[in-house]
């Protein structure tokens, strides 16, 4: 998994999933319109201003509320390369990585990373590369999750898997 | 006196761990090297044995941990950590299995990893009620009949966590669903939790999926219940005291006295809300009760917490003391006493769902119901959660009692908790129900309110057509 570097953007606590992706947007199925609503709630025009691999660092409980895929899909579409945060809601965490956006647990992001900052996320490694030169840890994932995401989330790692085996199989067992 | 030197044991975290004084001995060590290495430092510094304090890390796991060690093939777990864990069990239903099969057409690969392992149960809308129910009951059945997976058809048909319980979980299990009350099985000894459609899809086709091994909340139950008081009550006040997320990501583990005197089909229930405090499954520690109702003759594959087990958090809950709860609208954590709010008017009364649609729930009810009428102007619907539970209600005679009462007895299936099939709610309209939810509109009408309560209190309601506490009708 290659380095993940971008500007930093600090939001706060209980950051939930209907201000990342607003419900009435859920009848949209294109990733990119999806993308436009990102962060809606918080920042508008956010998908406008924000620069492609650019890293949301919160606080606790990111991405709280429903268990809409939408909501990683829309930050991912509209260029997020990482979401860090002190805490996730389980099924946040699930989507994210399933769809391909690294979500990242760390203790001490939030409360050191400055506003705008240039940082890099080393994920095999395990830390935070900040532009003083300090490192802060994060949690660390297992080769498995590395794999789900170097392919992009679960259904292209499932595709890579599973592809060659001759298609839908039609014939009875 | 405060403690001038601290020692710790136990656990590879230890190393990481700040000590607030000068630390003697720390790090991932058994407990007889853990006082060889001590001694000779409490020498060291002059023996001040009452300025010491002393870090017992446990060692133990607990059901959960056990279980998700077990399924990834390691002899320890920790929470926090990552696992792949081989699948016991998979379950889709009639929502959410057509979406895993869409994934599957996707990924244009579809044949499963062990049919036999797969159960496919036909439970939200039974039999069809429209068109595209019958299209999507009609692509479950076609890809049963192709693999040869479980398929429990119209007929066979019943709420599927019922289902699941009766006929497929055992103790120690790891099983995965396709619906977000899968955590009720935690109730017999196994590991059970929900999961997307899509990953499901992954589950399908290599049994195993990825967990991030969660910590434990303990509630430790004290006393035993009072008559007219059930697991129902138990469950809405911890609810109620914990909010919609005091357990968010957490197993949740039901330990003691009031655990141990609950019958099987109350544990299912206080297991099956574990998920609207947040938690990831529900869990009991198998007994005897548990091996006689999953026929476990070989107890190998039987796990409990150890007694030194490491809890996130423990909270006890004294059972004696308990009254009938009731969860007003909107939100499941939005609990009172029965008595504190009597006299709301009840449009329907509905008995029946994953959480409330067992035999001891129908005995329950029909005891307050034999030899009375339901209220003129309230409607009563029954629904048992399986055909063993209806057929054993029918020969006790309860259905009988239902009937005679004036309710409505439908066919085993979801009926309407979730607002998509038999009796759904009009604008304006109050339903006390024994159902597990009750967001706005979730049993039609987003007008339409839903209040939660037990089989006792939703039958003595049907009595008096508005909200009552049914310790009156239980004493009297
Ligand atoms: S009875 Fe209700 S909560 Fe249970 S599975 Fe069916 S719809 Fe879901």
């Amino acid at each position: 998994m290659s380095v993940i570097r971008g500007r930093a953007w600090l939001f706060g606590d209980n950051v939930d999933t209907d201000v990342i992706l607003p419900g009435k947007y859920l009848v949209l199925t294109d990733p990119n319109e999806l993308a436009k609503h990102a962060l809606e709630g918080l920042v508008q025009d956010f998908y406008k201003k924000i620069s492609k691999g650019d890293i949301i660092v919160a606080g606790k409980n990111f991405g709280c509320g429903s268990s809409r895929e939408h909501a990683p899909i829309a930050l991912k579409y509209a260029g997020v390369g990482a979401v860090v945060a002190e805490s996730f809601s389980r099924i946040f965490f699930r989507n994210s990585i399933n769809i391909g956006l690294p979500a990242v647990i760390s203790k001490d992001a939030r409360r050191t990373i400055k506003e705008n900052e240039q940082i890099s996320i080393h994920l095999e490694e395990g830390y935070i590369l900040r532009e003083s030169g300090e490192k802060i840890p994060v949690e660390g994932y297992p080769e498995f999750l590395l794999e789900i995401l170097k392919d992009g989330g679960l259904l292209q790692n499932l595709k890579r898997k599973f592809a060659g085996m001759g298609g839908v199989s039609r014939t009875q067992p | 006196m405060e403690p001038v030197w601290e020692a710790g044991y136990g656990g590879p975290d230890l190393h990481r761990r700040n000590f607030g004084t000068p630390c003697l001995v720390r790090g991932d060590i058994t407990r007889k090297n853990f006082i060889f290495a001590l001694i000779p430092q409490l020498k060291r510094v002059g023996f001040p044995a009452h300025n010491v304090k002393i870090w017992w890390y446990s060692m133990g796991m607990t059901i959960a941990e056990k279980i998700l060690a077990r399924a990834s093939g390691k002899s320890k777990v920790e929470p926090g950590e990552y696992i792949i864990g081989k699948v016991d069990l998979a379950m889709v239903h009639d929502l959410t299995g057509p979406l895993t099969l869409n994934v599957l057409k996707e990924v244009g690969y579809d044949r499963p990893w062990d049919p036999e392992k797969i159960v496919i149960i036909l439970d939200h809308q039974v039999p069809a009620n429209s068109t595209v129910t019958a299209s999507l009951h009609k692509q479950l059945r076609e890809y049963a009949g192709k693999y040869g997976t479980k398929f429990h058809d119209v007929g066979r048909q019943g709420v599927c966590h019922q289902i699941l319980a009766e006929s497929y979980v055992k103790p120690g299990m790891l099983v995965v669903g396709a619906d977000s009350h899968t955590c009720t099985l935690g109730a017999l000894g196994a590991f059970a939790t929900g999961i997307g459609s899509t990953e499901m899809a992954s589950v399908f086709l290599t049994g195993e999926l990825w967990f991030r091994v969660p910590e434990t909340i303990r509630f430790e139950l004290k006393g035993t219940l009072k008559p007219g008081v059930s697991a129902k009550d138990i469950i809405l006040y911890i609810i109620g005291k914990m909010g919609v997320d005091g357990a968010l990501y957490c197993a949740t583990e039901f330990t003691g006295e009031g655990v141990e005197r609950l019958s099987v089909d109350g544990r299912l229930t206080l297991c099956n809300m574990a998920i609207e405090m947040g938690g990831k499954t529900g869990i009991v520690n198998p007994d005897v009760k548990t091996l006689q109702f999953t026929n476990t003759k070989n107890e190998s594959q039987v796990l409990r917490s150890d007694k030194d087990a490491e809890y996130h958090k423990t909270m006890e809950v004294a059972v004696e003391d308990l009254i009938p709860q009731v969860a007003l609208p909107h939100s499941v954590d939005n609990v009172k006493p029965v008595s504190e709010v009597e006299g709301v008017e009840a449009d329907q009364v509905f008995i029946g769902s994953c959480t409330n649609g067992r035999l001891e729930d129908l005995e329950a009810a029909a005891k307050i119901l034999k030899g009375r009428k339901v209220k003129a102007g309230t409607r009563l619907i029954v629904i048992p959660a399986s055909p063993s539970i209806y057929m054993e209600a029918e020969r006790r005679g309860y259905i009988r009692t239902f009937i005679e009462a004036g309710g409505v007895v439908c066919n085993p299936n979801c009926g309407p908790c979730l607002g998509g099939h038999m009796g759904i709610l009009a604008d304006g309209e109050v339903c006390v129900s024994t159902s597990n939810r009750n967001f706005i509109g979730r049993m039609g009408s987003p007008k339409s309110k839903v209040y939660l309560v037990s089989p006792e209190t939703a039958a003595a309601t049907a009595v008096e057509g508005k909200l009552t506490d049914p310790l009156r009708y239980v004493r009297g």
